[in-house]
């Protein structure tokens, strides 16, 4: 439970979720390190597709490359492992020839924002109906720890050995300026929030981003001289973030560098790139 | 059974829309890039029409990854570029290759490398495309040489992708792309359309690389089979492995499955080769300055022939084989710096093999061919 944010009601204990209906079993043991943020992502998205009540069927997940692409092949869905960065271009192909599937991509940043940059902000730019889970660790998990676009300056990786020196990304921002007509941050430390962020994102029709902060003990952490996983937590996503409702009652100076977590935008208006093609069909078939 | 049958002055690039739209293509994914274009803006007003999709991308890559997923999704879908596109495309064609993604890329030849003379012909990608992506893989390229034929090899395109599950190429010059010539468009049902295999039995047993068939059939994803994707050495259930027997075997089918059908694939011209003491082996516009100059030959009593690959790769090694033994020489003109002249030297290991090479941007003239028939006949 986070300090910044007070449960809003007494949680109801409840039977255990199982995850196994959405899981494909023998493909466990996954591949990610313990400690690993990743796994806690993948177990809030499988609650929210049982919460919005998907069919399996019906669920189409898509990913580039990196230890965050390695979610799909865990999921008994139609999956798609692609290439590094162009998860997003493979999804699209995909949407809007089935447009009844509902897409969900996972990447991470170096994935989505470097590689796939162009492809991400493209996307995000047709407001194509398709969710956008990126993994945000700071750090390329897969290839031993490189600085990704998201790495504050000063940290370490090794290839900042002397401190990044590049300035991050702020993915929410750019996902908005680039026609995104759903944003929000989560973390892998404020799992309900996660969860229920996770299902606003799917329900919402149009292009929906999450970036959710989440944790490489493994590399960020080690390079860093945070030594375990919830140490990270701790560090980077509760007191490195603040709730949106929080951020109402605080001036700028007592945000400070705290990343804003919750919805950060939400446009109902703006017309589906689906939609709009059918409308464009009718148009050119002179109905 | 000939239909009714509409006759067309069409452009190249036109003839290659109206091939698409014949095969049943519902799906094109590209970006702009001379002297490609005619293609794109051709299918975004006709795919529309007949209820098709048409997005144009940020750039080639995103281009063929649309397309990839379009057709995993169960479309027939197309991209088609030039050069510097056919470069960006290289990384998703490998992608396609290893698994088994039908669809079909146009690549209208200019000048190059890089962006080299974007509106002159050239014939410099042949190599590109056999060996343009990274690691063994298989390769269908196709190489029409009149707008007529455009259009009918952009059907047998389609129905190769299909049949094979793979990606399948369509090359053809600068020239081709934008002459006009006219075609005869039949009905529907007249030239032969292959859709892909549908899978049978019971969706929890669909294996998308079930090694029992020589090309599994693909089912669409979102249909009821939910199965897994990667451009990771795979297992025939579709998941990674790291088993060195697995890794070998699946390397080794993708290329089988295209090698074993070789016949099928195959598709040649010869012309006056029967009695021919030279032959000129040409290929797409470079075949129409060929033809011109065996007619002259003959004319002046030199026995010479063409030898047309309409299939480049898989290389007609063994038509190929055969029409040389019995000849004296083989000029190989195309506009590049020598590229099919390699083939040609390796499969036919003939001691007179003579190469005709331009790289100006101008097409290689009758004349040019003649003077080295006359040579070396
Ligand atoms: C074209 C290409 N370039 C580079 C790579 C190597 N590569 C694999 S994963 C990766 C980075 C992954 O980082 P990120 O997306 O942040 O995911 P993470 O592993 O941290 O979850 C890179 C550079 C590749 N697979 N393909
Ligand atoms: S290397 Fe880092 S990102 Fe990758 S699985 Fe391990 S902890 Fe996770």
């Amino acid at each position: 439970m986070s300090t910044d944010a007070k449960p809003a009601k007494k949680q109801k204990l409840s039977v255990p979720f199982d995850y196994s209906k959405y899981l494909r079993k023998d493909k466990l043991p996954h591949i990610w390190c313990p400690g690993c943020g990743h796994g806690i992502i993948l177990k809030a998205l499988l609650r929210a597709v049982d919460k919005v009540g998907l069919e399996k069927d019906d669920i189409c997940m898509v990913s580039g490359i990196g230890c965050s692409s390695r979610t799909p092949g865990y999921v008994d869905f139609n999956t798609l492992h692609t290439l590094h960065g162009r998860a997003p271009s493979f999804a699209t192909g995909i949407k809007l020839t089935n447009p009844e599937l509902n897409v969900i991509v996972t990447t991470g940043d170096g994935d989505a924002l470097a590689i796939g940059g162009n492809h991400f902000i493209h996307t995000c730019r047709r407001n194509i109906d398709m969710t956008i889970l990126v993994y945000s660790n700071a750090i390329y998990g897969m290839t031993g720890g490189q600085f990704s676009p998201t790495t504050p300056i000063g940290s370490f990786t090794h290839t900042s050995s002397y401190g990044a020196m590049e300035p991050p990304f702020d993915t929410c921002e750019m996902a908005k300026a680039a026609g995104a007509t759903f944003v929000a941050r989560a973390t892998s430390y404020h799992v309900q929030d996660l969860e229920k962020t996770l299902k606003a994102a799917i329900e919402h029709k149009g292009t929906s981003v999450v970036e959710i902060l989440d944790e490489c003990p493994v590399y960020f952490g080690r390079l860093n001289k945070m030594r375990s996983a919830s140490q990270m937590m701790e560090k980077i996503e509760k007191e490195g973030t603040v709730s949106v409702k929080q951020a109402e009652n605080l001036s700028p100076e007592e945000i400070g560098g705290r990343l804003l977590r919750g919805i950060l935008h939400h446009d109902t208006e703006t017309a589906e790139y689906c939609d709009q093609y059918a409308a464009l069909t009718e148009r050119a078939q002179g109905k | 059974m000939a239909g009714k049958t509409v006759r067309r002055l069409l452009q190249g690039n036109e003839a290659c829309a109206e091939g698409a739209l014949y095969a049943g293509c519902n799906f094109f994914g590209g970006y702009p890039i001379t002297p490609s274009t005619e293609i794109a803006e051709t299918l975004s007003r006709e795919l529309p029409k007949r209820g098709g999709k048409w997005i144009q991308m940020e750039d080639e890559i995103a281009s063929i990854a649309s397309i990839v997923g379009a057709s995993i999704a169960g479309a027939k879908a197309l991209t088609a570029t030039s050069g510097p596109g056919l470069s960006l495309k290289q990384e998703v064609l490998g992608y396609a290759c290893l698994t088994e993604i039908p669809c079909v890329l146009i690549n209208v030849m200019r000048g190059g490398p890089s962006t080299g003379y974007p509106t002159g012909p050239s014939q410099a990608d042949i190599m590109q495309a056999k060996w343009g992506t990274h690691g063994d893989h298989p390769v269908i390229t196709l190489t029409p040489s009149t707008v007529p034929e455009i259009f009918t090899e952009t059907i047998r395109a389609f129905n190769l992708a299909e049949k094979y599950r793979t990606p399948v190429f369509v090359f053809y010059d600068e020239i081709l792309g934008h002459m006009r010539e006219a075609v005869e468009l039949p009905e529907q049902g007249v030239i032969e359309v292959v859709d892909r295999a549908k899978p049978e039995g019971k969706p929890e047993d669909y294996n998308p690389y079930d090694t029992s068939y020589e090309v599994a059939p693909l089912a669409p994803f979102g249909k009821g089979r939910r199965f897994h994707i990667t451009g990771l050495n795979h297992n025939d259930d579709g998941f990674p492995t790291n088993d060195s027997t697995k890794i070998d075997e699946g390397n080794r089918r993708i290329m089988a499955k295209i090698d074993n059908n070789v016949s099928d694939i195959e598709s040649t011209e010869e012309y006056l080769m029967d009695d021919a003491e030279v032959i000129v082996f040409a290929f797409g516009s470079t075949a129409r300055s060929a033809r011109f100059a065996v007619n002259r030959a003959r004319e002046k009593g030199i026995k010479a022939g063409l030898f047309r690959p309409i299939t480049m790769w898989p290389f007609p090694e063994k038509a190929l084989k055969k029409a040389a033994d019995k000849a004296k020489s083989i000029i190989v003109p195309e506009m590049n710096l020598g590229q099919t002249i390699l083939e040609v030297e390796r499969v036919t290991g003939h001691g007179t093999i003579v190469g005709l090479q331009r790289v100006d941007g101008e097409p290689i003239h009758p004349t040019e061919i003649i003077e080295l028939i006359e040579k070396h006949s």
